[in-house]
């Protein structure tokens, strides 16, 4: 890789230790990939809390913060796996909620703003059109790349961590022009009314073109009489959903993201390998897919990712004057800023009377102790209208439903399937 | 017997297309299936636990582990580390394709690490099989078939 002058002498320790390992770890990184150059990052965005990391990654984490190393560039963290005014409610365990406690103060020592988000797009920071970021959590990265036409690769706790150190990143996959065209075509023919609908967009392509730069271009969205544009918040379902699916970094919509002015700019040159046709017909068979097997539907999770505003409100405006079924359960995960404004808005009241449980700054697949709980608990099925959740938290053994937001609202209150 | 050896050698290695890190030889691990840290593995033994996984019982630790792709997301960059020093971390894992998520995990972790190969080592290698991985010559060597029981 050619180096500047200023790479050079962070290589060599004139800038200390821990500018001098990070350097390291990014260049072994960028030789890998055949990076020519590192190129400079104005934004960086990291996971790193106990249940991801471990003991190792904590006292990594103490030593750097040791080392003295500072963050360059403005760096905040993703949703974590304790929301410590819960702690007792989920009988998390005391020795891990103290060690996220002093990994926060560790992060916290090298300047790292501790937002605690997985939707910073949405509530922190919108980078514009060609800006390069070092972003963590796919859905960032796909939702950076996509609609703000941002550059980012998927970079891990460890790998972002460097980025806000340095302040820049190798240049490989989609800083450059050429992993940014689009690949394959995707005709949207469905109406696609809730976000899980979306979402199910996502679990189709995402399955069906398994590669980090396969880069699906939608078209048909917006055209034709009852066509709309898509919101932030569906987008973020999309995109979450491909990435998780199809462990995709970027796509295009035509007419409506930036570098898809048109189909053949979306292109760039390239040949569509593929084309797929989305109708109603599709997204009703995956919702027909999922299968209850004759367990109870006690668990209903709004989460991955956290809820914006319009969310907040939505689930108020579904659950005013409702109450969540006795023996079941009702989790909604969003950031401390959007837990806040619903406050003062009178949403996290509408959603908390009627039982739910509204976490702030977690996710709840990453919740401390989640295994437990769910054998304490007696879950076997998790609803949501989340296809990224439905997806991941399998790992998790737990059996997961994916349904409109309406018909989750649905299921929390009555117990009962509306397929 | 002879005959094998002369069988092995016969088989040229096949080349990787990208690589990282220190030679090393283990038995190697061969699934069908991509790999997830998070979603397939155990991440206090080693084993594959996620039910109906190509390699479900299998433990990755010192295997030479090949897979056609990576699953998951970010947060199997903090794993390779973690499962490094807990001991039970694998030798090396080829990929087929791969991610950044991976690369940086296993950079990070100082694990060996591969991605994409000239042809398809399904038709050469088996579970069991010892195997040797040349990140600087970008080589994926069979060395010696799994004696058989």
């Amino acid at each position: 890789m050619r180096l500047t002058a200023e790479e050079k002498k962070m290589l060599r320790g004139d800038r200390g230790r821990a500018v001098q390992e990070a350097l390291e770890l990014q260049l072994e990184v960028g030789k890998f990939f055949g990076a020519k150059q590192f190129v400079p990052v104005s934004n960086v965005h990291m996971m790193g809390d106990i249940e991801v990391m471990g003991d190792s990654g904590k006292s990594f984490l103490e030593r750097a913060a040791k080392l003295g190393a500072k963050c360059a560039r403005p760096t905040t963290t993703n949703a974590r796996c304790v929301d410590f005014a819960y702690v007792d409610q989920l009988q998390q365990n005391p020795d891990e909620v103290r060690k996220e406690k002093e990994l926060i103060a560790s992060l916290r020592q090298m300047d790292v703003i501790t937002a605690d988000t997985c939707i910073n797009y949405q509530t922190l920071y919108q980078p514009h059109l060609g800006e390069h970021v070092a972003w963590g959590d796919t859905g960032t990265v796909i939702y950076a790349n996509s609609v703000f036409g941002a550059r980012s690769n998927f970079e891990a706790g460890p790998a972002a961590l460097a980025a806000g150190i340095t302040g820049r990143v190798p240049a490989y996959g989609f800083h450059l022009d050429v992993h940014r065209r689009g690949s394959f075509r995707v005709n949207l023919k469905a109406d696609l009314n809730d976000l899980a609908d979306w979402g199910a967009v996502g679990k189709i392509v995402g399955s069906a073109h398994q590669d980090y730069y396969a880069v699906p271009v939608f078209s048909g969205q917006t055209f034709g009489a009852k066509r709309r544009r898509p919101s932030a918040d569906e987008l973020k379902h999309l995109g979450a959903a491909l990435a998780s699916y199809g462990s995709m970094a970027m796509f295009h919509m035509v007419g409506v993201t930036p570098e898809a002015t048109t189909l053949k700019a979306a292109f760039g040159g390239k040949k569509s390998q593929d084309t797929i046709t989305i109708t109603n017909r599709d997204i009703e068979r995956v919702y027909a897919g999922y299968d209850t097997q004759k367990n109870p539907l006690n668990l209903v999770v709004f989460s991955g990712p956290q809820q914006s505003l319009f969310e907040m409100k939505l689930l108020a405006d579904l659950l005013r004057g409702r109450k969540v079924k006795a023996g079941s359960q009702l989790f909604v995960t969003t950031s401390n800023g959007v837990k806040s404004a619903a406050r003062e808005l009178g949403y996290l009241q509408a959603i908390e009377q009627s039982g739910a449980t509204v976490l702030e700054g977690v996710c709840f697949y990453i919740l401390q102790n989640l295994p437990q709980m769910r054998v304490r608990e007696g879950w076997s099925n998790l609803v949501t209208n989340s296809a990224k959740l439905a997806n991941i938290i399998g790992a998790h053994k737990f059996n997961t439903i994916l349904r409109r937001t309406a018909d989750c609202i649905e299921i929390a209150c009555t117990g009962k399937d509306v397929q | 017997m002879k005959a094998v050896a002369k069988a092995v050698r016969a088989i040229r290695p096949i080349r990787v297309k990208r690589a990282f890190g220190a030679v090393v030889e283990g038995e190697a691990l061969v699934s069908t299936e991509g790999f997830s840290p998070r979603y397939d593995l155990d991440r206090w033994s080693g084993l594959i636990s996620r039910p109906g996984h190509a390699l479900e019982g299998h433990n990755i630790k010192g295997k030479i582990l090949i897979t056609p792709s990576a699953k998951g997301g970010i947060a199997a960059g903090w794993a390779f580390y973690d499962i490094q020093h807990k001991g039970i971390a694998p030798k090396a894992f080829v990929f087929g394709v791969t991610n950044p998520v991976m690369v940086q995990g296993a950079v990070f972790a100082g694990i060996t690490i591969t991605e994409g190969w000239s042809r398809s080592p399904y038709d050469h290698i088996r579970t069991g099989d010892l195997v040797r991985v040349d990140p600087k010559n970008k080589t994926l060597t069979l060395v010696r078939r799994k004696k058989s029981a």
